[in-house]
């Protein structure tokens, strides 16, 4: 890192197209002779389809075509789960990309109408006659579990039953014998119970999803637009769903408008907007409105846990044990069956030391909409459990929170620190960070003054969490041994032109995150270039090599370390150049800031510019070196990496409305060596305030029949600015001891802490009035109620 | 039914015969062929849709075209003079107030209308200010810095 | 998403709207469109044709006239909140206009639509039956006056006849009076969960004041506004403070009586037990306005 660009606050490249309206987005995309599709979405939690009628459709004005299961049987393949979790029973059940016989949740597609306008279209819908038989549904996954609920499938895809809406059933122990930890707890020590409902979220990318697809029908070659956090893995999923082989696929993933998870998954309207383009050969246009995305994309979250903590009496955490029904909605997504467990449980010691533990989890089909990864995917969910029952011990001792956080922390490590789920945390000072935390807000001087009583009824409330997260996934060979479908690997390609320009072509695809400016941050700080002089080329799979997708904060701890190998390459080619431009032996040369130089005589040497003119005319070129200045790099991690921080939350608490402010947050976030700071606190920022989101806003609520009651945004409540504090973001530097740059993940970091800190804050306002659980979100009436229980009226 | 509808939307003056029913956000888009305003909800509460019409912002979501027949609409599109930004495009971009930006245009424009309506607002009334606009990235924080900054240097423009 | 088909007609005066509407059956009047758009834009309102008023310019002036306002039915909610003379004669009604929506809607939306419109969550109907105001309609018929309380008759539903058209809204100054409106807003659709107005006069006591006359009226628990007689009788004589006003305050159960609307975010029980909170703080906002005459 020679240059001062790495650590920079630039302003990004990517805004001035979007502060100017000038992004292409899916729903932008205008191609010659397009019809556009809309998608009938069934309404029913579970029903049988006794009759469709399509003939008053079809006879509408400006209808190109109306297609229905019967249609697409046989030509599109079932949905594929990808993430086949290994060990676990797990019982994927056929997914149709359009139901013929049982629809299974609301957003199930029974028909499509392509027409000449998106009008015509959605007036079409309204004259397609479906008959249904309601069957009972189920929506809560633990209630979906037990004997005698409603049964979604009978059959898996390989034909074995389904019983008990059980998709999977997956465990997970580590350390010593975790029932004589609770043993040794209940006779002379403290056990902890508490349940956890993690609430069904709807991630709300303010973009909705949407497809765009052209098939020529002279060369078989089809384009398909979409608004996808991984391209290639979508380009491999369209494949194996349409038929149409992988070389004559392109897949591009324009502009797109935020993901936070529910843009990994490969749905079936994507697929029948495919079809419909292959049938038709026009352009098919497919944009979803947001009441449909609320009732057709992925959810996040849906856990009910069982939970337990074992410690001794001086407050030394001994064992946790947890049980987990994880609801995975009606059909499993595509990555879904990994998040409930891989991503959680092997989590569930966070930064604690835990000598023994066990979890397990089942996932189960629901009546809802299919669950998926949802920013912080599994981690949140792992954090809050830790993060909650440390706050209830210290609450049963005596102890001030952070003290029983201090007492249980791993010590510092800097180079790898083994936990007991297996995992090799790669480096951390977690006591360091809620120290420098404590100091920052003045924490202690804040609970003096919480401590002078309620004011005008409002009572001031404390909350901290500290965790650690595992991103940068991950390495290949993993990836494998857990059952993912893929690779995790990513590469690079970065290609020198004679004027010293670069291109980077990258596997990985941004969406929102802001890789732009930094992949050319690294770029210019690993070889001396201008960040005006790179240019980075990502999300179209015909240009861009393979890449493994932007999700579990990867991108820049995956992508960014292949890029950094590649101009590395570069940089060893060019030092060869460059000694024979000089005249001089390799041995010799040296590197500084883009020029290369005899050791010692700085002033003659040959710039990087000077290097890649002459590679790419190849005037004279070293014995047996090639022509050109571009290298490749795959990047497979040895290892994940564990970014880590302390947050904390101040809530004020009216009691007499059960209203909570979040007057006060501060984030602590360490991601190791920062490329572009500001990028980094904004994305602490979006995902603090998601997490709040969830803690007292954000929930999907479901009627009895399956039904989605908070079915559009007037009902489903996004943060908005006036609920807000302004957010205090600081930051410790930890390098990860494995990446060639340091650095870890942030994507997700702020979702995954503020969530629990929110949650321990408003328990923490509400100890005075004897209130020790309240279930997310955490409104208004849930409060007010849980204080009348609490006070007995 | 198809009524005559002339709008002028950023400058340039458009006329078609459009169904009563077109909303306004998708004539711009359609008929206008400026897709920089974006349409993120379908209840009139996330803001992406914000317009000017007239001067003065709107939701171009909830808004047919022909109530705006003889407007002048402005959209994010029309904001800049030339190749030179507006401030509040500038201080978006400085102030890192934007991730994925399907927001921004609305963003920025909800912006532009409290500053029209208070020039120099504290943080409490911009984040009041931009209430009926949802972002899912930066939870407001750069955008409020953005928007008061944009305030300072128009101010100290004016002056 | 997409409204279903419709007609449009675009009237130039009262006049000609009245026509429109007695020609066209089923026809719905369109001012603001803020709450009928998003109505057609789901399909739950498939009128056969719009008749926009919006350009009618007689009905946009905001007056004073003969010691009260007169807000003519297109008064927009941000023209109504920024009005110096709305906020010095019925302050209660700038601060609830204020509050609708955001300022996008609130440069669209209308007094007249919302009002029309009837929705139980809406923030104005409350105000306007608090501040005593009256509503001038005209139609096939001729021209009347609706007291603001006889208005609302039900969820969406009022006094007003198929082919009659709201015009205007005339309150009686509320001047030496306070007036307040305080709202517990939904933190999605940001409609009133419960909103509460009161207008209350003090006396000229040399002691602590008391309250000589309230007008208190509440409004997202029952389909329309609620006059809240019970408040306003015990307040009445009484410090609009402490003890005095909670007991007042908790009156408002009566006025209410036991069928209250609930969702899924604040159930009926919830709004009920907490309605005299939002009642004694826009009492308290009130008075705290008020001149002591």
């Amino acid at each position: 890192m020679s240059s001062r660009i790495f650590g920079s606050r630039i302003r990004r490249r990517e805004d001035p197209r979007l502060i100017t309206g000038s992004a292409v987005y899916t729903g932008d995309i205008e191609l010659p002779g397009m019809v556009h599709a809309a998608m009938l979405r069934c309404g029913h939690a579970h029903a049988r389809i006794t009759r469709i009628a399509t003939e008053q459709a079809e006879a509408a004005p400006g209808v190109v075509a109306v297609y229905t299961g019967v249609d697409t049987d046989g030509v599109l393949q079932p949905m594929p789960c990808a993430w086949l979790l290994p060990d676990a029973e797990l019982k994927i059940a056929p997914y149709p990309c359009i139901a013929k016989d049982v629809v299974r949740y609301t957003g199930d597609v029974v028909a499509v109408v392509v027409a000449e306008s998106a009008h015509e279209a959605y007036d079409a819908l309204d004259l397609i006659e479906v008959d249904y038989e309601p069957l009972p549904a189920v929506i809560d996954p633990e209630e979906a579990a037990r004997a005698g609920a409603p049964e979604l499938h009978a059959k898996d895809i390989n034909g074995d039953d389904i019983s008990g809406n059980q998709a999977f059933h997956w465990t997970v122990a580590g350390g010593g014998d975790v029932e004589l930890a609770f043993a040794e707890a209940e006779a002379d020590g403290v056990v902890i119970k508490e349940r956890i409902l993690q609430q069904r979220l709807i991630p709300n990318a303010m973009e909705t999803r949407g497809a765009v697809a052209q098939y020529n029908r002279a060369t078989g070659e089809l384009t398909l637009w979409n608004t996808t956090q991984n391209p290639h893995i979508l380009r491999f999923l369209c494949s194996v769903v349409t038929g149409v082989p992988e070389d004559k696929l392109r897949v591009i993933a324009p502009e797109v408008g935020g993901g936070f998870g529910s843009k990994i998954a490969a749905y079936p309207a994507d697929f029948v907007t495919v079809f419909c383009a292959m049938r038709l050969g026009r352009p098919v246009k497919w944009i979803e409105s947001r009441s449909e995305n609320y009732q057709a994309t992925t959810h996040g979250r849906d856990h009910v846990q069982d939970v337990e903590l074992a410690a001794t009496k001086d407050g030394r955490i001994t064992g946790l044990r947890c049980t987990v029904y994880a609801g995975m909605g009606a059909y499993l997504s595509t990555a879904a069956p990994g998040i409930p467990t891989i991503l959680h449980g092997l989590m569930l010691s966070g930064c604690y030391t835990i000598p023994a533990l066990k979890e397990d989890v089942y996932g189960v089909y629901t009546n809802g909409v299919p669950v998926e990864a949802y920013r912080g995917a599994g981690r949140p969910e792992a954090t809050f459990i830790l993060e909650r029952l440390v706050d209830m011990l210290a609450n049963r001792l005596g102890m001030d929170p952070a003290d029983v956080r201090i007492k249980n922390f791993i010590p510092k490590f800097d180079d790898g620190h083994e936990v007991v789920t297996t995992l090799n945390y790669d480096s951390g000072d977690y006591p360091g960070a809620l120290s420098k935390l404590l100091e920052h807000t003045g924490y202690r001087a804040l609970r003096e003054r919480q401590r002078a009583g309620p004011s005008n009824g409002k009572y001031m409330g404390l909350g901290l969490t500290s965790y650690v997260e595992i991103c940068g996934l991950g390495p290949s060979q993993v990836a494998g041994a857990i059952g993912f479908q893929g690779g995790l690997w990513e590469s690079a390609i970065v290609r020198f032109h004679p004027t010293g320009k670069v291109h980077v072509f990258i596997g990985a695809s941004p969406h929102g995150q802001g890789e732009e400016t930094t992949f050319a941050q690294i770029v210019a700080s690993e070889i001396g270039v201008d960040v005006a002089d790179v240019k980075i080329f990502h999300g179209d799979t015909d240009s861009t090599p393979m890449g493994w997708g932007t999700y579990g904060s990867r991108t820049t701890a995956v992508g960014g370390a292949a890029l950094a190998l590649a101009v590395r390459k570069i940089r060893d080619k060019a030092k060869v150049v460059a000694a024979h431009l000089l005249e001089a032996s390799v041995e010799d040369m040296d590197y500084e800031d883009g020029k290369f130089f005899v050791k010692g005589s700085p002033d003659r040497a040959k710039t990087i510019q000077d290097v890649a003119l002459m590679a790419n005319v190849a005037w004279t070129l070293p014995e047996g070196v090639e022509a050109g200045l571009e290298a490749t790099t795959f990047y497979d991690p040895p290892n994940f990496v564990f970014p880590y921080g302390a947050h904390l939350a101040v809530v004020e608490v009216d009691a007499r409305t059960g209203h909570v402010e979040l007057t006060g947050y501060t984030a602590l976030d360490d991601c190791g060596p920062q490329i572009n700071p500001t990028i980094v606190e904004g994305q602490v920022h979006g995902g603090v305030v998601q997490g709040v989101g969830q803690a007292l806003w954000e929930g999907a609520a479901y009627d009895e029949s399956g039904q989605l009651v908070t079915g559009s945004m007037l009902d489903y409540a996004l943060p908005r600015a006036d609920q807000l504090p302004d957010l205090d973001v600081i930051s410790t530097v930890t390098p990860s001891p494995h990446h060639p740059l340091g650095v870890k993940g942030v994507g997700e970091a702020g979702t995954i802490a503020s969530t629990a800190a929110v949650y321990n804050a408003v328990m923490d306002a509400l100890r005075p009035l004897g209130v020790t659980r309240v279930d997310m979100p955490l409104t208004p009436e849930r409060v007010w109620r849980a204080i009348q229980e609490a006070q007995g009226s | 039914m198809k009524v005559p509808v002339r709008i002028t939307v950023n400058g340039r003056r458009f006329e078609h015969e459009v169904e009563p029913r077109l909303l306004l956000a998708h004539y711009i888009r359609d008929l206008g062929g400026l897709t920089g305003t974006k349409v993120g909800c379908d209840t009139s509460q996330c803001g992406s849709c914000t317009v000017l019409i007239d001067g003065v912002s709107a939701k171009s979501c909830t808004t047919l075209a022909v109530q705006a027949d003889g407007a002048n609409v402005t959209t994010i599109e029309g904001l800049a003079d030339g190749d030179a930004l507006h401030p509040l495009q500038e201080s978006f971009w400085d102030r890192h107030g934007l991730q994925c930006g399907f927001c921004t245009p609305g963003m920025i424009l909800a912006a532009y209308e409290l500053l029209r309506t208070n020039a120099s607002p504290s943080d409490a009334e911009i984040r009041h200010g931009l209430e009926g606009n949802l972002c899912r990235c930066t939870g407001y924080q750069n955008i409020v810095r953005a928007v008061r900054d944009a305030a300072a240097q128009m101010a100290a423009a004016d002056q | 998403m997409f409204a279903a088909d419709f007609d449009y007609y675009r009237a130039g005066s009262v006049a000609e709207a009245g026509q429109l509407l007695a020609q066209h059956p089923g026809a719905k009047l369109l001012a603001g469109g803020h709450s009928l758009i998003p109505l057609l834009k789901l399909r739950l309102a498939v009128p056969p044709a719009l008749i926009d008023i919006g350009r009618v310019a007689e009905l946009r002036d905001i007056a004073l006239e003969g010691g009260g306002l007169r807000i003519g039915a297109l008064a927009t909610h941000a023209e109504i909140a920024r009005s110096d003379a709305v906020r010095e004669h019925a302050a209660a009604l700038a601060e609830a206009a204020g509050q609708i929506g955001d300022p996008a809607v609130r440069n669209r939306g209308t007094i007249g639509g919302n009002v029309a419109h009837a929705d139980p969550a809406s923030d104005l109907p409350a105000v306007l039956v608090a501040l005593g105001a009256t509503l001038a309609v005209t139609g096939q018929g001729g021209e009347r006056s609706i007291d603001a309380g006889d208005f609302f008759t039900g969820v969406m539903m009022t006094s007003l006849g198929e082919d009659e058209l709201l015009t205007s809204v005339r309150i009686p100054s509320a001047a030496g009076r306070g007036t307040a409106y305080v709202k517990f807003s939904h933190p999605a659709s940001r409609y009133a969960v419960i909103g509460v107005a009161a207008s209350v006069a003090l006396d000229a006591g040399p002691g602590e004041s008391v309250c000589t006359d309230a007008s208190v009226a509440i409004g997202g628990l029952v389909p329309g506004p609620v006059r809240c007689s019970a408040v306003e009788e015990a307040l009445k004589g009484r410090a609009p403070s402490g003890e005095a006003l909670a007991a007042a305050a908790a009156a408002v159960a009566q006025d209410l009586g036991g069928d209250l609307l609930g969702d899924v975010f604040a159930s009926a029980d919830y709004r009920g037990a907490v309605a005299p909170v939002y009642v004694e703080r826009a009492i308290a906002a009130a008075a705290g306005r008020a001149t002591q005459a």
